[in-house]
């Protein structure tokens, strides 16, 4: 997995983020600022491994801040800043502080937030909630392949779950979606 | 017709609406932060209305292929509840979003000291912040609101240019002219400005500066007489080029003065939703 290090490295040439990352080091009340500002003052073109420019510089401006802080960030932040909050997780050292962002995130009705909660964090989010944010990702049209693990956490119950949902698409003359079919098939096997 | 409406309440408006609007070549809308038809008892609730119009509400129109962007203040009325006041603490957090292009609504409700300070504070904000200020003019005692408004605009310093005096009419569009700021218009369908008394103004006025909008929120309005009105000019005997200025380059050159304006994949000849054109409404 790509590491705050790794964004470090790829974001090296660039000056404006290395004096921006300095300021944030000696004063990471300048966070605030410089966080809603990142597309704008970094560009928002690909930088590495999955990583945009203002994403990566993002995380690495979070990595100088206490939980409930990045927390901060994350309630007043726009979508692209929530996307970069909760990409960001797994690489900070908050430990299951950022577990309500996920939350948070799972509560909305936004795909990119929901498909962006059900990355490699999620690794800490509970089993019941987690079965729940997959069958929303079925219900919204959310591909699962945004599901970090799916295959590995997927059990039994949320088969249940999945079946019933499908009895009921299939009542109303609608479509599961292939991947949710596949999901399926592949519960049934183990 | 390409159409971008520089002020238009979309969280109050159904899908259908952004349907309809779609259909009609509406491609772009700027969402001001104003007051709902109940009043706010607390920052709070200000912040959970923020959020959605930097964030739920672009989600909402981009299904449709509209982009969507949003001013954000305190407004007048609500500057009178020493409840609500905090809120203005938290405006620069907001205003430093990719999404929001201007500060506002600010302005005048009724004119009182406590809305002169709100006023003039949120100016402030506009030139800290490096935005455009989109400014209310009252519904009522509307002529002296609006030379009230325009001195205070003189007086903070904010560079008129930067500055939208909205909902004018014909009794207001002269001091808004000679100030040099820009001068919106928000057509409704029986109360502040008609699609035909509109071209009567553009015939006497020009088409510089103007911004036509539909201002459609939680009252009697409707999305699509934005559309309405480039039809009227065009009937009127204005060209195709003079609506195009009007309802599209002209607040897209306000706008961008933010320098925040995103408009990749909305201002081209061509868009989608869903597969198919949603040009039906005209070239």
């Amino acid at each position: 997995m790509t590491t705050l290090d790794d964004l470090r490295a790829a974001l090296g040439g660039d000056e404006k983020v290395t004096e921006d990352l300095q300021r944030a080091a000696d004063d990471p009340g300048a966070v605030a600022a410089l966080f809603p500002a990142a597309g704008r003052r970094y560009g928002r073109g690909p930088l590495t491994d999955g990583w945009t420019a203002d994403e990566a510089a993002r995380a690495l401006l979070l990595a100088f801040l206490p939980p409930e802080q990045v927390a901060d960030v994350y309630r007043y932040g726009d979508t692209a800043e929530k996307l970069a909050v909760l990409k960001a997780l797994p690489l900070l050292p908050i430990g299951d502080a950022g577990v309500p962002l996920l939350e948070d995130a799972l509560r909305t009705n936004d795909t990119r937030l929901v498909a962006a909660a059900l990355g490699p964090y999620s690794d800490r989010l509970g089993q019941e909630a987690w079965r729940q944010a997959v069958l929303k990702c079925v219900f919204m049209g959310v591909p699962l392949k945004s599901v970090h693990r799916l295959t590995e956490r997927a059990d039994d119950q949320l088969g249940a779950m999945l079946r019933a949902f499908a009895l009921e698409r299939h009542a109303a003359g609608r479509d599961m979606p292939p991947d949710a079919l596949a999901l399926l098939d592949q519960l049934k096997e183990a | 017709m390409r159409i971008f409406d520089p002020h238009i309440h979309m969280t109050s408006r159904t899908t259908d609406d952004y349907q309809r609007m779609a259909e009609a070549g509406v491609r772009a809308v700027v969402e001001p932060a104003f007051w709902l038809g109940q009043p706010r008892t607390n920052p709070g609730s200000f912040t959970d209305y923020f959020d959605s119009i930097i964030g739920w509400e672009p989600f909402r129109a981009s299904q449709f292929g509209i982009r969507h962007h949003a001013t954000i203040a305190l407004n007048p009325k609500e500057a009178n509840d020493p409840r609500c006041r905090p809120v203005l603490d938290l405006l620069p957090r907001y205003l430093a979003k990719d999404g929001v292009v201007a500060v506002g609504e600010i302005g005048y409700d009724s004119m009182t000291p406590a809305e002169d300070e709100v006023f003039a504070a949120q100016l402030a904000l506009a030139l800290d912040h490096d935005l455009p200020a989109l400014v209310h003019t009252p519904h009522r005692d509307k002529a002296r609101g609006t030379l009230r408004s325009l001195d205070v605009v003189k007086e903070s310093g904010i560079d008129p240019g930067r500055v939208a005096l909205d909902h004018l009419n014909e009794v207001t569009v002269e001091p808004a002219r000679d100030a040099g700021v820009w001068m919106g218009f928000s057509i409704y369908p029986d109360t502040k400005m008609s699609p035909d008394r509109m071209v009567e103004i553009l015939r006497k006025y020009g088409t510089e500066r103007v911004l036509v909008n539909s201002a459609a929120d939680w009252g009697r309005s409707d999305p699509l007489l934005t559309l309405r009105t480039g039809e009227a000019m065009l009937a009127g005997g204005f060209s195709a080029d003079d609506v195009d200025q009007v309802l599209w380059r002209n607040p897209v050159a306000f706008y961008a003065q933010s320098g925040r304006l995103d408009l990749s994949d909305a201002a081209g000849t061509e868009a989608t939703f869903a597969g198919n054109s949603i040009l039906r409404g005209g070239s």
